[in-house]
């Protein structure tokens, strides 16, 4: 089916013929023509945002909470750059996203011209392609790549600049076509040999542990639910990466919490300890390995993931399998039940004692107070509130996004939304507004700080305009906590520039919005806070005052090993100065 | 902690370095798209790799294919780090690390060849003996007045590096280099 059209009427039409239903984007001169074409038609939403970051987060939320990639329209210069942030955050945490943008008329390309950048260059580190299209015939065939180019193999951003000339000029359209791409050719299946050997491995094992990250929730729920299948096949423990929470319920009995620098005693102890590792779709990341010389110095290791390049990368393993994780969990769990595997019983009660032995330490324990609201408490209350209802929660970046980790409870894969790799303070309220978009129904919670959130609190008025009643609970310490945490840890206690002054007052901010603004500062008022929240159907700042000087514990010190927390008990003022040796403090 | 991990990309790598870094050339096979030399070069730098010689040039026209030659140097997990980091570049076809294929043939490097112009000025007995090592090093003579000669001169990488070297102290003026071009040896082909 070929039909002449516009370049700008093909870039509706591929969206259409791609399943999209949202876009969100901000419009500007070079890409008038396109904005031109979405006026018209209905079948496309477009939620205009009020910062261009703010498009790029909210389609990163949409991706995250549906599976399906997020797009975004911006326009070319300032619109591009404004984008940077979010492609560099879904890079890091293989989000799909499809982002468009205007160029300056291929004549006046190189010129300097006014809202000129060189988007592709400027991009291209941080997408996992991109493309600058030259010629409208070219159009179609880009478009309908790039959207194979996101959502395969390890997701990943990418970006369409599309100057201003090709979208007035005519062409030919043609719709998707299954043909298979010259060069990008991901591998999906394992190499059998390397999975038989992997499953043998673990039935031999005698304290085995399941490491698993974002990976498995890309893959999709059939992946979810494979992972779920296996380890209660297997009885081994299990334990997340902060991308990967959700996979497996928290509430299930062989989950450790998740590990890394602010796991759980257990979940870290059992990672050092276990004689068998089974990775699914994490990457070794340096948050969770800590010192790299003292990971795990006992294990064979299993690395099941769709990218060769992050086998070996920075811990060598014992059996790589380079697959997707779905169809290599469907291969573990056929070769484990018809080979009858079974883990030596008494070597795996064993294990199990010796981890109940560290779960006694209740490492996430906190001393309670009637007086102050205590951040953890808060997030309990949060959870404890929200339960049975389908919520999505993001979060910015901070003390908060760990507590929220830590205390928030996920039973379902897609719905925790938070910038893991990249880190962005800004990224929670967007994120819970894309989520919002493609859940109307649902309870869209950003847990933020009080800094991060006026990275993009601007995007109140999106959530306004668009009716998208996302709750904004801010645990509001007055400091950029851990910032303050890191410099009481590193600095001698010299808190240099961490602490807010002038905070807006967030319940007039939210009024001004036309949201609702709530402010709590007393423990006992807090559950009653929350109903209102959840129950006001518009868009809600929750301002939460929580006690100033809380860190967050359990914590890997920088170049301390996994046996090597420190806990929230131990954690007095003294053991926080010299937590960190010379050497950890160059660390990041 | 010593120097290189204070250089480490990341803070985290305090593990000692084991592994001594060994010279590889790698062949990539790339679709002749704008920007895809820039893709390549991005890569190493960003993450830090090293390119001790490039070179590009389309090789098959009608497939719009070219040949990209990289030798960089590398314990032998970062060069594998750079053999899937390629990879994973959409354009990229194929990439072959002629080195490992060359070892697992009983050579110790595959085929490597560079061409290297080279000006020389001077007058007397320097000139003579220039155009006497010229001969020894198989170079040609390309272009001469009275007072310079322009060699041409291929061959490996350490030859081309010694002849440059003895004509330092007889006039040497410029040097153009173009790199490493290499082939596996044997009739199969990337």
């Amino acid at each position: 089916m070929k039909r002449e059209m516009t370049g700008a009427e093909m870039v509706l039409q591929a969206l259409k013929d791609q399943g999209v239903e949202h876009v969100f984007g901000y419009p500007g001169g070079a890409v008038l023509p396109i904005y031109d074409e979405i006026i018209q038609q209905d079948a496309v939403r477009h939620v205009l945002v009020r910062h261009e970051q703010g498009a790029g987060h909210a389609a990163e939320g949409y991706a995250r909470s549906t599976g399906k990639p997020g797009v975004v329209l911006v326009t070319s210069g300032p619109g591009a750059t404004n984008m940077v942030t979010a492609l560099a955050d879904a890079m890091l945490d293989s989000i799909p996203m499809v982002c468009i943008t205007g160029q300056v008329p291929t004549n006046l390309i190189g010129n300097d011209a006014f809202q000129e950048c060189d988007t592709v260059g400027i991009t291209r580190p941080c997408t996992k392609h991109n493309w600058l299209v030259r010629r409208v015939e070219d159009l179609p065939r880009i478009l309908h790549e790039a959207f194979y180019v996101a959502t395969t193999g390890r997701p990943g951003p990418v970006v369409i600049d599309i100057p201003k000339d090709v979208q007035f000029a005519t062409g030919e359209y043609e719709g998707p076509r299954h043909v298979a791409h010259k060069s990008y050719r991901p591998r999906v299946k394992g190499d059998m040999d390397a999975i038989r050997r992997a499953v043998e491995l673990l039935s031999r094992a005698r304290r085995p542990i399941f490491y698993t990250g974002g990976g498995v929730i890309n893959s999709g729920p059939a992946a979810c639910q494979l992972l779920r299948e296996l380890i209660e096949l297997t009885g081994a423990p299990i334990t997340s990466t902060l991308m990967g929470l959700g996979a497996f319920p928290a509430s299930g009995k062989q989950w450790l919490g998740m590990l890394g620098m602010h796991g759980t005693y257990e979940a870290n102890m059992a990672m050092h300890d276990c004689d068998v590792m089974i990775n699914i779709g994490a990457r070794f990341d340096d948050r969770i390995t800590g010192r790299l010389d003292a990971f795990s110095p006992n294990s064979l290791k299993v690395h099941v993931d769709i990218d060769p390049s992050s086998i070996n990368k920075t811990v060598t393993v014992d059996i790589p399998i380079v697959g997707d994780v779905a169809h290599v969990l469907e291969d573990m769990v056929r070769l484990w039940r018809t080979g009858s595997h079974q883990i030596d019983k008494a070597a795996l009660d064993g294990w199990w004692s010796q981890i109940d032995g560290w779960r006694a330490r209740n490492s996430l324990a906190y001393r309670p107070s009637e007086d102050i609201i205590m951040p953890q408490y808060a997030i309990q209350r949060l959870y404890e509130k929200t339960k049975g209802r389908e919520t999505y929660v993001s979060t910015e970046v901070g003390q908060h996004q760990m507590w929220a980790a830590q205390f928030f409870g996920f039973e379902e894969p897609n719905h925790w939304l938070t910038s893991g790799g990249l880190g962005t303070m800004g990224y929670g309220l967007p994120a819970a507004i894309g989520a919002q978009v493609a859940h109307p129904e649902a309870l869209c919670v950003d847990i933020a700080g009080d800094a991060s959130i006026l990275m993009n609190i601007q995007e109140m008025s999106t959530a306004v305009q668009f009716g998208l009643p996302v709750k904004i609970f801010i645990l509001n310490n007055q400091y950029m906590g851990m910032v303050r945490q890191w410099q009481q840890l590193l600095h001698g206690n010299r808190l240099s520039h961490s602490y807010m002054e002038s905070l807006p007052d967030f319940v007039k901010l939210a009024e001004a919005y036309g949201g609702h603004g709530i402010r709590v500062d007393k423990p006992a008022d807090l559950d009653a806070a929350l109903d209102e929240m959840i129950a006001t159907p518009k868009p809600v700042i929750f301002d939460c005052r929580v006690a100033n000087l809380t860190n967050c514990f359990p914590m890997i010190p920088s170049g301390k090993a996994h046996n090597e927390m420190l806990l929230p008990d131990e954690a007095n003022d003294e053991a926080i100065a010299n937590a960190i040796s010379a050497d950890g403090k160059a660390l990041v | 902690m010593n120097a290189q991990n204070l250089n480490a990309p990341s803070a985290y790598f305090m593990a000692a370095v084991t592994e001594t870094p060994e010279s590889h050339t790698l062949s990539v096979l790339v679709d002749n798209e704008p920007g895809v030399l820039a893709r390549v070069i991005g890569l190493f730098s960003g993450r830090g790799y090293n390119i001790d010689s490039l070179t590009v040039s389309e090789t098959e026209h009608e497939k719009h294919l070219s040949r990209i030659t990289i030798v960089t140097t590398g314990t032998p997990l970062v060069i594998e780090q750079i053999h899937h980091q390629l990879e994973r570049l959409v354009p990229i076809h194929r990439v072959t690390n002629l080195t490992v294929e060359a070892r697992g043939r009983n050579f110790e490097k595959p085929l490597e060849r560079e061409l290297a112009l080279i000006k020389v000025a001077g007058v007397g007995e320097k000139r003579l003996e220039a155009l006497r090592l010229a001969d020894a090093f198989r170079a040609t003579v390309i272009d001469a007045t009275a007072e310079h000669f322009v060699f041409e001169i291929t061959g490996r990488t350490n030859k081309v590096d010694q002849f440059i070297s003895i004509l330092k102290p007889l006039g040497l003026v410029e040097v153009s280099r173009s790199g490493v071009a290499a082939l596996q040896r044997g009739p199969e082909g990337l």
